[in-house]
């Protein structure tokens, strides 16, 4: 009995669902992972996108120079670093509306991965194929039937994604950084007036998600297909934003969203195999976000100072 | 022994005074009141304090030691904390949480949750400050909110507890037990200075009492000495600079009526009627539901129960726009607030609620708008480039001025005018005053509310006495003393002659 | 500040903007100089250059107003893409498939079909705006995509035109918006959206409703005093900003393709809000930034075309000048470079 459902076909494909979900489910968990850090600071990040195109690009740009894929990630992360500490600049110091500059960032890292893809490689549409970051095998565990097939044969960046869950999980709700960094989000001034340096907190916290975000991106190129392609991220930026409200700002909440929108990828894919519209499917990451934002599935709260420019007054300076 | 010393204290905001040679001393561990009314400067010395304003000028003592305070930090280290009017709380954390923020003890870097919650729970058990140090702050009544702050204050390790109007937010239940708690601090040697403008708190609360009014020291005076009287007039002065001239007038029809207004626990059956070529003026102690009560009568907020009749229509139902139109006139009580728009210019703030009658199909009448723009700036002398300067640039007399003019000249039945002269220079307070009465004169019905109580007594006909969203005492000008007016609006009770703690 | 300060400074934010972009390239391995000359070379020497460049600007001029109306009453439309692909694909389908009537009815029925559906589909926002309080920014980016979605889903089924490409059938003759000269792809696009800046200029600074739209966005409290329904007036500069989007899909398809084709916008929508931005949310200031942004989109093209260096080089121009234009504050950190070095000479 039992052998004959392994066996069988359902099965399988069921299987290969399952692990397709984890794969579509990686980069939107780092990216929304990333969007949690800048937003509970309180800085709005609409530049996952582009933040992600970054990672994309400057992993294969890495690995390609290197030979070495993870010095790819190496560099992809701290490209997205370096993008974030611009909308950080722009944001916190020059007081640009954070919409504004995150759409600002997007466009930006458009044009520059698209024109560094031909000056380096002299093809508008893709890299060369360099080494890339392929799935691991846990030993022992990989080994259990099932369970051992869909978790443990999974992409480095999987695992990876699992274990910043849980340090950032620790980090926000059982270190005193988490806790003043949640307080920032919600109400700067109070953080202020008991002598915490507000804006060190938030350029942090922005960087950080910078640095997720383009882990995230790196793991669509390298990860997935070892080259970059342009504009190759094509709207994940929007669905891991997605993730984010609907995982409630919280580590564990996105990973969990993320795997939701993931399966909808899934099934996307298998739908698109046999011809049917895909369209409906791809919408629900969306229609998910305007029914939770709508107050329809499930009561979200993002932080209260999301968005808002922080200012002093007239305090000493 | 000295707790505190702050000796000729000076600050200015732009080119006003907020502070004029302040000075305040409070020994240590007694409970002080620093009374005065709204906009005395009471808030702003304790700021100063607290590290969060530079003095111009002025000098501070700490337990005789001079010192200098550049921010709450530096205020923290010398054992100042400050409970603010407006807290300081994050209402998605926990109270614990709150607690600790920017004193958090952690162990390896991992918060000592666990420890810091006992530390809470017995500082809270000491002083007798019940809080529930699991909840979230957003789920806490606001008695507990206060109980919370000043524990955070507490576990700073504060010495000198400033409290900013600590009452204001408060139930008279409330109050008790704040007041009990205060008293066991002081048992426990803390200094307590706390801020307020309700006589009936430092009577109940106060070993000593500061009074500044306009930034000025007034004195100070041991509670058990002070009457109602004597702190009233401390506090409200002799200073009465303008005497606008009152004439007679015939007074009319009931323009503007309420009866049984209530909203929720804001207003509590409010009856007021307003005759033509008569000013009613409203008293009360700020926060008492002045604000409340405008915007019912306007149409901000709608009625729980009761009516409002405007010429006789009962407008209770009715929004905004059509009380304006029944010939309603509002001043709102903050003119950068609700009054006008600053981004944009003299003549499109000129006609701000009266654009139905500038218009054609939808189309503007541009030049009747300008006319009427500067008829506007004439009639009512605001000082301005021309009319396409943007109102921001305006001085507040003038910016007044504009609002005032706005609603004057189209001519409303009613008036709605709250605190019309706040902000602004003594000759524009006269000017406007007497354009009020001039409205009275041609018989117009007006509903005044202002904090200043000169103001209230000058212009009206009679007072209405407004005191926790309830109307307590009514009657004709002549038939209040100042200080009794000042009793009524803390609350008190003229019959008894003292202040009772309800 | 005065008039002169204000251009100054803009045109200090533009240069600041397009040095940055040409550092970029610069650091790309290109020579930003041929690039530049290159580009305005391409886009103005000439009619053909004039024409592409007018092109480029017609659905930005449509975008940008869009953006800018919400702005004017406070609301941040995010969503001017979406509600763009809405009004083209009702425009393609009323044109194609409502047989051919005369011509400027047929015409008029079209875009009046695209102003409607993009407006419906930026009210969804507004509703949800003013129901439940939802953040419009993030609603209209989602919309966004259901909306591209949706219409990739009409053109690839139900009103698929036979063949391979995901597109719509042509729309009949008296749907179609002339084209301006031969040659060219200039369509009368261009006239209705001249038109629409008058219009919208009128609107926002001559009417009571334009009017009272603006008192909302800039203090909502004092409008709600002056009894004006700041609700309603959410809803209503809603829909005409989704609208004017709308119609400039319309004016895409009833110009340029003569249908819609699945993915045919490479992000007016977004550009739009740059273009708002740039022109300071006026119409006028629209009317010069879409010219603008038009000219340099037109002008990567040529560069595209005549060098190695691909149009998406403008995608970096625009960055700089909205992060240039949007920051309020950058200005003074050159300021204080130029004190500290100012000082620094001195000692």
């Amino acid at each position: 009995m039992l052998e004959q459902i392994l066996n069988s076909e359902a099965f399988f494909l069921t299987m290969a669902l399952l692990a397709s979900t984890l794969r579509m489910a990686t980069p939107l968990g780092l990216a929304a992972m990333g969007a949690v850090y800048s937003e509970r600071a309180g800085v709005v990040n609409l530049g996952l996108e582009g933040l992600m195109l970054v990672g994309a690009f400057f992993g294969v740009l890495g690995s390609y120079l290197t030979g070495n894929a993870w010095l790819g990630v190496l560099l992809a992360v701290i490209s997205g670093g370096v993008l974030a500490f611009l909308l950080a600049l722009v944001t916190l110091r020059y007081k640009a509306n954070h919409v504004v500059a995150g759409v600002a960032l997007n466009l930006l890292s458009l044009g520059l991965t698209s024109v560094l893809l031909v000056a380096i490689w002299g093809n508008r549409g893709k890299s060369a194929d360099v080494e890339g970051i392929y799935p691991v095998n846990i030993p022992f565990l990989s080994d259990i039937p099932v369970l051992g097939e869909i978790f443990f044969r999974q992409s480095p960046f999987f695992y990876l994604l699992i274990i910043l869950m849980v340090i950032s999980w620790f980090l926000f709700y059982r270190t005193k950084w988490g806790l003043r960094l949640r307080a920032i989000g919600e109400n700067p001034a109070a953080v202020d007036s008991l002598g915490i340096p507000v804006n060190t907190y938030k350029y942090i916290a922005v960087i950080a998600g910078g640095m997720l975000a383009a882990l995230g991106g790196a793991y669509l190129s390298l990860g997935e297909l070892s080259l970059f392609g342009r504009n190759m991220v094509s709207g994940r930026g929007y669905i891991a934003l997605a993730a984010n409200i609907l995982g409630n700002w919280n580590p564990v909440g996105v990973v969990l969203s993320s795997l939701l929108f993931g399966f909808a990828n899934a099934v996307e894919m298998n739908l698109q195999l046999y011809g049917w519209p895909t369209q409906f499917v791809q919408m629900i990451p969306y229609v998910v976000t305007i029914f939770v934002l709508g107050g329809l599935v499930r009561k979200v709260e993002a932080p209260k100072a999301l968005g808002e420019h922080f200012d002093r007054g007239d305090t000493h300076v | 022994m000295e707790a505190l010393r702050m000796k000729g204290i000076i600050k200015d905001f732009g080119s006003t005074r907020a502070l004029d040679q302040a000075d305040l001393v409070v020994k240590k561990g007694e409970i002080h009141s620093l009374l005065g009314e709204n906009g005395a400067g009471k808030t702003t010395l304790m700021k100063i304090l607290y590290g969060m304003y530079e003095p111009n000028q002025g000098e501070i003592f700490i337990n005789g030691n001079k010192v200098v305070i550049n921010s709450p930090k530096e205020a923290m280290n010398l054992g100042i904390n400050m409970v603010f009017q407006h807290f300081m709380l994050i209402p998605n954390l926990s109270v614990t949480e709150n607690i600790i923020l920017g004193q958090e003890e952690t162990k390896l870097g991992v918060l000592s949750y666990k420890e810091a919650r006992k530390k809470v729970m017995q500082l809270s058990e000491q002083l007798g400050l019940k809080v529930r140090p699991d909840m979230r702050v957003a789920d806490i009544p606001v008695g507990e909110k206060q109980r919370v702050e000043i524990l955070k204050a507490l576990y700073r390790g504060a010495d000198l507890l400033i409290l900013d109007e600590p009452t204001a937010v408060l139930t008279p239940q409330e109050v008790k037990e704040l007041f009990k708690v205060l008293k066991a601090l002081k048992e426990n040697g803390k200094t307590i200075i706390i801020i307020t403008h309700k006589l009936k708190e430092t009577m109940a609360v106060a070993d000593n009492v500061t009074v500044l009014r306009n930034g000025k020291t007034q004195g100070i005076i041991a509670a058990s000495e002070a009457t109602p009287e004597i702190l009233a007039q401390m506090m409200v002065g002799r200073s009465v600079i303008l005497e606008a001239v009152k004439e007679d007038v015939n007074k009319g029809r009931v323009l503007l009526e309420t009866k049984d207004l209530t909203l929720g626990k804001k207003l509590k059956k409010i009856n007021l009627q307003v005759q033509q070529g008569q000013i009613l003026g409203i008293a009360g102690v700020e926060g008492n539901g002045q604000t409340e009560l405008l915007e019912t009568l306007l149409g901000l907020e709608t009625a729980t129960s009761g009516s409002i009749y405007l010429n006789n229509t009962d407008v209770t139902q009715k929004a905004v726009k059509e009380r304006l139109k029944i010939g309603l006139g509002f001043i709102a009580e903050d003119r950068n607030d609700r009054g006008l728009v600053n981004g944009f210019s003299i003549w499109q703030n000129s006609v701000l609620g009266y654009q139905d009658r500038y218009q054609k199909n939808g189309i503007l009448n541009m030049q009747k708008i300008y006319v009427a723009s500067r008829q506007i700036v004439s009639n009512y002398q605001v000082k301005v480039e021309n009319i396409f300067s943007k109102t921001s640039s305006l001085s507040g007399g003038n910016a007044q001025k504009l609002l005032v003019g706005r609603v004057f000249y189209h001519d409303p039945e009613v008036l709605i005018i709250a605190h019309p002269t706040r902000g602004v220079d003594v000759g524009a307070i006269e000017y406007l005053h007497n354009e009020i009465l001039q409205l009275r004169k041609k018989g117009k019905a007006i509903l005044l509310v202002s904090a200043d109580l000169d103001e209230v007594r000058q212009l009206s006909d009679r007072i209405a006495v407004l005191y926790e969203g309830k109307i307590v005492m009514e009657g004709n000008t002549s038939d209040f003393t100042e200080e009794a007016l000042g009793i009524y609006m803390a609350g008190g009770d003229l019959v008894n002659r003292e202040v009772v703690l309800s | 500040m005065k008039l002169w300060q204000k251009v100054g400074s803009l045109v200090l934010r533009l240069f600041l903007a397009l040095f940055t972009a040409g550092l970029v390239l610069y650091f790309s391995g290109y020579s930003p100089l041929t690039a530049y000359k290159a580009m305005i070379w391409g886009a103005i020497s000439n009619w053909d250059g004039i024409a592409l460049s007018l092109v480029q600007a017609t659905p930005l001029i449509f975008t940008g107003l869009a953006v800018a109306f919400a702005n004017n009453c406070g609301v941040f439309n995010i969503g001017a893409e979406g509600q763009l692909y809405l009004g083209a694909m009702a425009a393609a389908v009323i044109g194609a498939f409502i047989p051919p009537l005369p011509h400027f009815f047929h015409l008029f029925l079209a875009l009046l079909g695209g102003a409607i559906f993009g407006g419906l589909w930026a009210s969804i926002a507004a509703w949800l705006k003013v129901k439940a309080e939802a953040n419009e920014v993030i609603i209209t980016i989602m919309l966004n995509s259901i909306g591209i979605l949706l219409c990739s889903y009409l053109a690839n089924y139900v009103f698929k035109a036979p063949g391979p490409v995901a597109q719509t059938p042509e729309v009949h003759a008296s749907a179609a918006l002339n084209r301006i000269g031969t040659g060219t792809q200039l369509s009368t696009a261009l006239l209705v959206g001249l038109g629409l800046i008058i219009i919208i200029w009128v609107v926002l600074y001559r009417t009571k409703l334009g009017y009272e739209v603006r008192i909302v966005g800039a203090n909502p409290r004092a409008a709600a005093t002056a009894g004006i329904n700041v609700a309603g007036m959410t809803f209503v500069a809603l829909f005409i900003s989704g609208a004017l989007a709308g119609l400039g899909g319309a004016g895409q398809v009833l110009g340029l393709h003569s249908r819609f084709i699945d993915g045919f916008s490479p992000g007016y929508g977004f550009d739009g809000i740059a273009v708002a931005i740039l022109g300071g949310n006026s119409p006028i200031g629209v009317l010069f930034a879409a010219l603008l942004f038009g000219l340099l989109r037109a002008g990567g093209m040529v560069l595209d075309r005549t060098t190695k260096i691909p149009v998406d080089f403008v995608l970096i121009i625009q960055a700089a000048i909205i992060l240039f234009i949007a920051a309020p504050n950058i200005l003074k950190f050159l300021k204080g470079g130029l004190k500290s070095a100012r000082t620094n000479t001195k000692q």
